[in-house]
């Protein structure tokens, strides 16, 4: 379950922001490690809800730091 | 010609256009007489009375990487790959010149309005929820020259002239300005434009302004021939990368040509017509040439703005009558190019600059039958080849709606 989560948001990363698949795994910061904006993070919270159903708030995309964390996220919000 | 610290020189050029992916295929082409126009073939345009772009010879997805390319509009696509292109070419990367020390000074005429549009459809269709979070920074008009900057670590100021077609040549004297102030010591200045779209195709082709001449796209732009009925819509940017003289050559670096002098007007006549006798244009003309320090008889070789619009290629062929004379060679690229808006005052400075260079004057395409107007009449147009020719000192002229005139001369390195 988590595995496709991990899939699918290294498809959008890959799409969105230039991240090698191989790289999207959950420890990795977007900021830090991935290189990605905030611009591009609210582009990455769309992606997420198109292709999950999981709308990320924004006060909630705030505290989504790592690939983890938005897995976390999207497995506890998914219907 | 002495070296003073006022002097300033060009060093490096970029380019991506209807001709060419880069200066040198765009120069090649320019010569060899081809056109970079052509009829659009899309269905949103069966139906317009204009229906002819000059769109650029190179894709921009060949010469940017594509996650860059998703969060630039195409204006500042184009405007990056030329920026590089000179930056790359000025080797001033190299130089050990500090960021703080330098500038940038990019034009366009629209800004990002294929963004603007494309996301107005996103709105209308989908919601305000689905509009990109990189809208704002896709069309703001100061966009392009914010994007060079990033894209060559300028941090000594960076800026966005907009003043319609003459916004290139605005950057250029802008960025001549800057480093007589000291204020930087390397600026890299172009234009940019990419706005083929329906919307100001359609506005342009309201204001009567486009050549509606569909069945012969390669025919249809022909500045100062009597059969001349508006210009054709051009994408595209140029780039030149400025410096002083006296640092540009303790650094070994390549001059191209001298950028000698610059000057700018306002016609106070009327916001989108020309003054009918070039008045304004005619002043700048004269204003860049006292800058220069050089009399009207210096002048070899004027590039002339020449959109082949009815009005304004008469009124400018007034003015480069005035201020100039009769005994320069006179070329209108745009018969080749289309007209580029904001990025034309580059591009054309660049092929100002090239004539100085390679000691020879581009044709005016389609100038079969010269107008009546007796200033068109009196000057020396080239057409049909280019000519040879000795040339010391060239004047590039650029106007805008608006009212807007610059006048820029470059002489030999």
């Amino acid at each position: 379950m988590s595995e496709d989560i991990q899939a699918g948001l290294a498809e959008i990363l890959e799409e969105v922001a230039g991240v090698a698949p191989a790289d999207a795994t959950p420890e990795k910061s977007f900021t830090e490690d991935l290189d990605v904006d905030s611009l591009s993070m609210v582009e990455i919270a769309t992606a997420v809800e198109d292709k999950f159903g999981v709308a990320i708030p924004d006060d909630e995309l705030g505290n989504i730091k790592t690939v983890g964390d938005a897995i976390s996220f999207i497995q506890k919000n998914q219907g | 010609m002495s070296t003073s610290d006022r002097d300033v020189v060009v060093t490096g050029l970029g380019a991506t256009t209807p001709l060419g992916g880069d200066v040198a295929s765009t120069w090649e082409a320019l010569l060899a007489g081809r056109s970079g126009i052509s009829r659009l073939t899309d269905d949103w345009a069966k139906e317009f009375p204009a229906q002819l772009v000059a769109a650029l010879a190179s894709d921009p997805a060949t010469q940017i990487d594509r996650v860059r390319a998703r969060r630039l509009d195409r204006s500042q696509q184009v405007a990056v790959i030329a920026a590089e292109q000179a930056w790359a070419e000025s080797g001033a990367a190299d130089a050990g010149v500090a960021p703080e020390r330098i500038a940038v000074v990019f034009g366009t005429g629209i800004g990002g309005a294929l963004t603007l549009l494309g996301q107005d459809d996103v709105l209308e269709q989908k919601g305000p929820k689905r509009v990109s979070p990189f809208t704002i920074p896709m069309l703001m008009p100061n966009g392009p020259a914010a994007a060079v900057g990033l894209a060559i670590g300028a941090r000594g100021g960076v800026h966005a002239p907009v003043s319609a077609c003459a916004s290139g040549a605005e950057a250029i004297r802008w960025g001549l300005d800057l480093l007589r102030f000291d204020r930087a010591d390397v600026v890299l200045v172009g234009g940019t434009e990419a706005c083929v779209h329906p919307l100001p195709m359609a506005g342009f082709a309201a204001m009567r302004a486009m050549s509606t001449r569909n069945d012969e796209p390669e025919r249809a732009s022909r500045p100062f021939d009597k059969g001349r009925d508006g210009f054709v819509l051009g994408e595209g940017s140029a780039a030149l990368v400025l410096e002083r003289a006296d640092s540009a050559a303790a650094r070994g670096a390549r001059v191209h040509a001298r950028l000698a002098g610059a000057g700018a007007t306002a016609d106070g006549y009327d916001l989108v017509a020309p003054h009918p006798e070039g008045e304004g244009a005619a002043r700048a003309i004269g204003a860049a040439l006292r800058d220069a320090g050089l009399s009207p008889s210096d002048i070899g070789h004027v590039n002339a703005h020449a959109t082949s619009t009815p009005v304004g290629d008469t009124a400018e062929a007034a003015a480069i009558r005035s201020a100039v004379g009769e005994h320069a060679l006179v070329s209108a690229t745009k018969s080749q190019t289309g007209h580029l808006l904001g990025a034309a005052g580059a591009l054309e400075s660049v092929f100002t600059i090239l004539a100085l260079r390679e000691q020879i004057v581009p044709a005016t395409a389609n100038l079969d039958d010269p107008d009546d107007d007796p200033a068109v009449q009196a000057l020396d147009i080239v057409r049909r080849e280019p000519r040879k020719a000795s040339l010391s000192a060239a004047v590039n002229d650029s106007f805008g709606f608006g009212g807007h005139n610059i006048a820029l001369v470059f002489t030999t390195a």
